[in-house]
């Protein structure tokens, strides 16, 4: 009995002492930025790998996840006779929550992973302690330009995937179910709100990109040096950015959307 | 890592892609480029009940839109509802006895604010007030007029 209290208490000191270091950690990488700005290669390089290399994923999956919902919406909405909101429907859940999430998912399984397991390679083959010898500061030189990257990608990837989900919606609906493609864009500006879920999916898409980022980077700073550790460490950054990104999601719907 | 002028114009590429992107959520998509430009001119109307109305509600005349509700208030003294509504300026010859009333549209729309332009040559200034106004038809209280009615007539 006495061991599994023990073990509790040293569980929750471990995590908390966990969470005390990422926040230093982040303190870290933020302080780092104005660095960059002398050297914005590195941020270049890094919004290639982060950004240009999960253009494909997320604009293909919009454009299937816009076709799903055009259908689904269109099956549904016809049994009210109600086809001509498809629109609404489509850029309502694109905007308001897919884009910002389901871009945020994929993000962090297809560029939060890569993050991990890059940066836990590179302290395992003890590069980040090389640097530390050269009086090279891994956090400004590695982290930080990664971190911007992320930060900077995500709310143009899940604008990408709005908009290529709408259109995908629009192929969909009215080019081979027969909603009115000027009534699938007339509604869909009546209903949809430029500050009401336009920003606040952008706002969304901008929290949620520098949680996975912080996170990935963090697992991977944070690892254990071996191939089992990075490996650990690269399955907790998609597990937890998968967390944090719903939750996150549900108590900034809360607070956007609430009040009407 | 190496640097090349082709990774450049794949960065360049996709930050522009994600910049027309958003552009086209803003434009396309929102209703932001029905705002853009359009200088307007605010009444108000007070209306007995004034319903389901929201701002942003729709202002027509002859079903034409010519503005938008920008705000509702009680007024403490009157108990009745003040609808300030912004209209555009290129419709600035309203008279100043129009009727405003609150009609709904369809039978679950929304509620918007119909404009009658009566006969008067006195123009509608800003902050100008409609005076005759018709208040929001409520259903249930109408559906319970109806009821009333019928049952008085059977006796």
């Amino acid at each position: 009995m006495i061991q599994i209290i023990q073990n509790l208490g040293k569980s929750t000191r471990t995590s908390f002492t966990k969470l005390g270091r990422a926040t230093y950690f982040l303190f870290q990488t933020i302080s780092g930025t104005f660095g960059i700005l002398l050297r914005p290669r590195l941020l270049l390089n890094q919004l290639y790998s982060v950004g240009v290399l999960s253009f494909l994923i997320i604009t293909i999956s919009g454009l299937f996840v816009g076709m799903v919902l055009g259908l689904q919406g269109y099956y549904t909405l016809s049994d009210f006779g109600a086809e001509e909101t498809l629109g609404v429907m489509v850029a309502a859940s694109l905007v308001r929550e897919l884009g910002p999430v389901v871009s945020a998912l994929l993000f962090a399984g297809r560029a939060g992973s890569a993050l991990t397991a890059e940066i836990g390679l590179m302290k395992a083959t003890e590069q980040l302690s090389g640097m530390e010898m050269m009086a090279v500061d891994p956090i400004k030189r590695i982290i930080t330009p990664r971190f911007l990257a992320g930060l900077i990608s995500m709310p143009l990837l899940a604008g990408l995937f709005s908009a290529v989900g709408i259109v995908g919606g629009q192929i969909i609906g009215s080019g081979l179910l027969g909603v009115d493609q000027g009534v699938y864009w007339s509604q869909m500006q009546a209903s949809i709100d430029f500050h009401d879920d336009i920003i606040n999916g952008v706002i969304k898409s901008i929290v949620f990109g520098f949680v996975a980022s912080w996170i990935a980077l963090f697992e991977g700073y944070d690892a254990i040096p071996t191939s089992e550790g990075v490996s650990r460490a690269t399955t907790r950054t998609v597990v937890n950015s998968a967390f944090s990104i719903l939750g996150l999601d549900f108590i900034l719907t809360a607070l956007m959307f609430g009040d009407n | 890592m190496q640097h090349t002028s082709t990774q450049d114009t794949l960065v360049g590429l996709f930050v522009a892609s994600g910049i027309v992107g958003l552009l086209f959520l803003a434009m396309q998509v929102s209703n932001l480029s029905s705002f853009i430009d359009e200088d307007s001119y605010t009444i108000t109307a007070r209306f007995e009940n004034s319903g389901a109305l929201k701002v942003k509600s729709q202002v027509s005349a002859a079903g034409v839109k010519i503005g938008q509700v920008v705000g509702i208030n009680l007024d403490p003294k009157t108990y009745e509802s003040v609808v300030q509504m912004s209209i555009y300026s290129k419709f600035n010859t309203l008279p100043d006895d129009t009727t405003a009333s609150i009609f709904t549209a369809g039978l679950l729309g929304e509620q918007y604010v119909n404009l009658e332009p009566g006969g008067s040559d006195i123009y509608l200034q800003k902050g100008g007030k409609i005076e005759i106004t018709q208040s929001a038809i409520i259903l249930e209280k109408a559906l319970g007029q109806f009821l009333f009615k019928s049952a008085e007539e059977k006796k």
